[in-house]
Formats: C-alpha cells, structure tokens, sequence
C-alpha cells in the first residue's frame, strides 16, 4: 500500500486526514498515482498537477525521500509500499 | 434597511465590506486566504445574488467559486469549474474577469491568462472554452503585459448576444458579430508607442474597457497611454484623452445607468506608475470624454503612491451610484455619491487587483 502524506493546506480535501492511501501495481509511476487521485479525490488532485497534467510549478512531490523532478518526474517510480510526500515549494510574496 | 456589498480581491485573499449607508463599512476577515483574488462578480440578475470569485494559489492554482449566501459559503465542482482544454498544451494561470451577461439570463464570460475566453450557461459553475477566439490566426503574435498575458475585459452586448467585445494585453480589442463564431481586432485609431507601426492593427496594449450603459455602441478604453470612444461598438476609437491630466492608467469605469458619465484613475506615465504630481484623484466625464472633473474630496493629495489596477475601481447600482476603488498599497476608498466626497474604508490591506459593489437590499 502506498501512502500519500498530504500537506496541511490540501486536508480540506481528505476530510482532515494528513495521509491517505493508494494501491497501485507493480511498476507503477508517479503519473499513475497522480491517475489514481484524479478519480478518488479530484479536486485535491487537480491543486498538484495542471490540466496539463504537469506537477504544478510551486507543488513538490517525493517518493521515500527522493524529489521526482530529480527521478523522472511522472516517470518516477512509486514502489507498492512506498511513502509519497506532496509539499508546497517556498513561494510567493 | 439597504444593504450593499462590496467585495475587495487582493494578493492575499477576498475581504467582503458590507454598509447600510456607503459611508460606514465593515470589512470581513479575508476569504481565499493567501491567493490572489484576480476578479470577483456579484450577479444580481437573479432572485437573490450570487458572488463568484477567481482565486489563484500560487502554490496549488487558481479556481472560480460561487456562492449563493453572500459569501459565508463557497462551492465549485471537484473536478473544477475551468481548464483550459488538454490540446492547447497552454493550463490556466488565473481568471482576469468574470463578466455575467446583460442579455442572456446565466451566462457568464470569464476572461483567463493566458489569452483564453470562456462562457458558463449556469451562472458561473461550469465554463466552456471559446475555442474560435483561441485559434484566431493573429493569437501567437499576442503577447503579455508585465501583469501577464490576459483577456481582462469581456463586454456581452445588453441586447444583442450575438455581440462580444474582449479587450487583452497585449493583442488589444477584439469583437465578434456572430455569437463568437468570429472575431476581429477592432482597434482602428488606437495608438500603440512602443512599436514600431504606432497604428497596428493588433498588439496593443489595451488596459480597460468599458461600455456606456444607455448608449450601447458607445465604449470607453484606457490604453497603455490614450484614452478614447468608440460610438460604433468597438468598430473605430477616438481620442478623449484631452482634458485628462494624463492619459496613462489602468481602471475604466461606466456609470450603471446615466450615459456619457465614466471615470477613470490617471496615472502618471508608463516610466512613472505614481497618481499625476502623487495627489490621489478619480476623474469624472460627464460628457463621453469631452471634458473631465478631477475628484479628490477626501482623497489624500499629498505624496500618495498607490495606483489604482484595471478592475479595482467600480461602481455600485444605487442611485446616486456609489464609486469605489482600492489602491496597490492597500487603500479602499468609497464615494456614495458618484465621486463627489471620498471616505478611506480600508487601510494598510494588500494590494488590490479587483473590486465589485452592489445594492443587496
């Protein structure tokens, strides 16, 4: 089972929870588990990625650590059991 | 008892005034904290009025709400109410202007960044994309103000829905005659400084637009420097810049019934965003641009900075028509009385992109 770590400003989404999880099958990439959100909670799903379906400029996301834009962005691997932690950027004025 | 509500969309969020008498205000805490509220609506075509609001994060992007309670609630569908379709390989940057129109009961037209135009049958909840507009062969030669690259003014003929004017910066005015089948810009006699043909027929940078509420071919247009009427629906601008103590500026506004009146807030010049000589004044046409008031009654004239931006002043819908306006450092000034006396209702907010007045009791 993957877990999502859901930043505070997007629980409103999640009915509060700080987590949520996600099951996904073998091989599975970001841009799979971003799929799987869109459907299961689109409206948090659409603040981390565009229409475009493109990580959002100020959103960053990390698989067991490893920031995706550094691991192939939506190409980034999302092991089964893996820990995904989606985290606003430092931005704005 | 009248009751009016004024709604003041800044960098960090929507804070709702409400009055009894438009001389005493009480301001709500922000809503939409930390984004930046770009355009707000307050529809009152309706049995009770609807507010909608462009909220952009910077970090999780930007969404239109409405709300059916006067802004104590908001809503927009979990899937979002506007996107850019998937082909355009453009995603949206913010609403610019949401625009409920005068002829056609639940039709709202937002303008985006970038230059997209959209339109909702259901008052604001769901928006479809103009895809003509889009694909106007003049659309990769648009480019973008320092604001962005924007449609900001969306004026739906009172009458006749088959007629739209759209203003953006920058590409300029565009109109169509056929319900958006079509479009063409419409800029003849505007005046463009900074390029190299100074009478383009697109690529200016028009910062406002406005229509003449009893003439309905009659439309105002603050320029990137210029100022000018149109008696023929957009077709052919003349200058009325004379009279102005400048001709730069960013708001135009129309009176909501008395025609020939519109105000404007000059600023300096291009190279200097201050108010002309920092003195803090609205100008006033009584006559469509033929000659101009300068109004500053209760504004302060002395080293004031603030500017006013493209949608941050507005007028109400009572009679006499209060005018408001809210400033880049933070002031909101409101005038019961169609400019006449200025009262200062707001201080020290963030600066402020949009403001919307209207008579709710």
């Amino acid at each position: 089972m993957t877990w999502v770590v859901v930043p505070g400003a997007l629980r409103q989404f999640t009915g509060g929870a700080s987590s949520m999880q996600v099951t996904l099958g073998d091989g599975a990439t970001l841009g799979d588990l971003l799929d799987v959100l869109a459907v299961a909670q689109p409206a948090l799903a659409r603040r981390v990625r565009d229409e475009q379906g493109q990580v959002r400029r100020f959103v960053n996301i990390y698989v067991d650590g490893a920031d995706v834009r550094q691991a192939g962005g939506l190409s980034a691997s999302v092991p089964a059991d893996a820990e995904v932690l989606v985290l606003p950027s430092v931005a704005g004025g | 008892m009248t009751d009016f509500l004024l709604a003041i969309g800044t960098t960090k969020g929507l804070i709702l005034g409400r009055s009894n008498d438009r001389i005493s205000w009480t301001l709500s805490e922000p809503q939409f904290f930390m984004n930046g509220v770009y355009a707000v609506a307050i529809d009152v075509r309706g049995r009770s009025p609807r507010l909608l609001a462009s909220a952009t994060s910077e970090h999780w992007g930007p969404s239109v709400f409405h709300s059916d309670d006067l802004g104590v609630t908001w809503a927009e569908p979990d899937e979002g109410s506007i996107a850019f379709p998937v082909d355009t390989d453009v995603s949206l940057g913010r609403v610019w202007q949401l625009a409920p129109s005068l002829s056609e009961p639940g039709v709202v037209w937002p303008g985006s960044e970038p230059q997209g135009l959209f339109r909702s049958v259901d008052g604001g909840e769901h928006f479809s994309f103009v895809r003509t507009l889009w694909d106007h062969p003049h659309r990769p030669d648009w480019g973008a103000g320092f604001g962005g690259a924007a449609i900001h003014s969306v004026l739906a003929h009172p009458t006749d829905p088959g007629r739209v004017v759209v203003a953006m910066s920058t590409g300029g005015v565009y109109r169509s005659d056929d319900a958006g089948e079509s479009w063409s810009a419409s800029n003849f006699g505007v005046k463009a400084y900074f390029l190299p043909d100074p009478w383009p027929e697109f690529g200016l940078c028009v910062h406002k637009i406005a229509r003449d509420p009893g003439e309905a071919d009659r439309l105002y247009l603050q320029n990137h420097h210029g100022v000018y009427r149109s008696e023929d629906d957009g077709r052919t601008w003349t200058s009325i810049a004379a009279g102005l103590p400048t001709d730069f500026g960013f708001a135009m506004v129309t009176h909501p019934r008395r025609s020939n009146v519109a105000f404007t807030f000059p600023v300096q010049a291009d190279a200097a965003r201050v108010p002309p000589e920092r003195a803090c004044r609205v100008c006033r046409t009584d006559d469509g641009g033929d000659s101009w008031t300068p109004l500053s009654t209760g504004l302060p004239q002395d080293d004031y900075y603030g500017i006013v931006l493209r949608d941050a002043m507005c007028t109400d819908d009572a009679e006499p028509a209060g005018v408001y306006f809210g400033t880049r450092n933070g002031d909101v000034y409101a005038s019961p009385d169609e400019g006449e006396r200025w009262s200062l209702i707001g201080t020290h907010l963030p600066d402020v992109l949009c403001v919307r007045a209207a008579q709710i009791a």
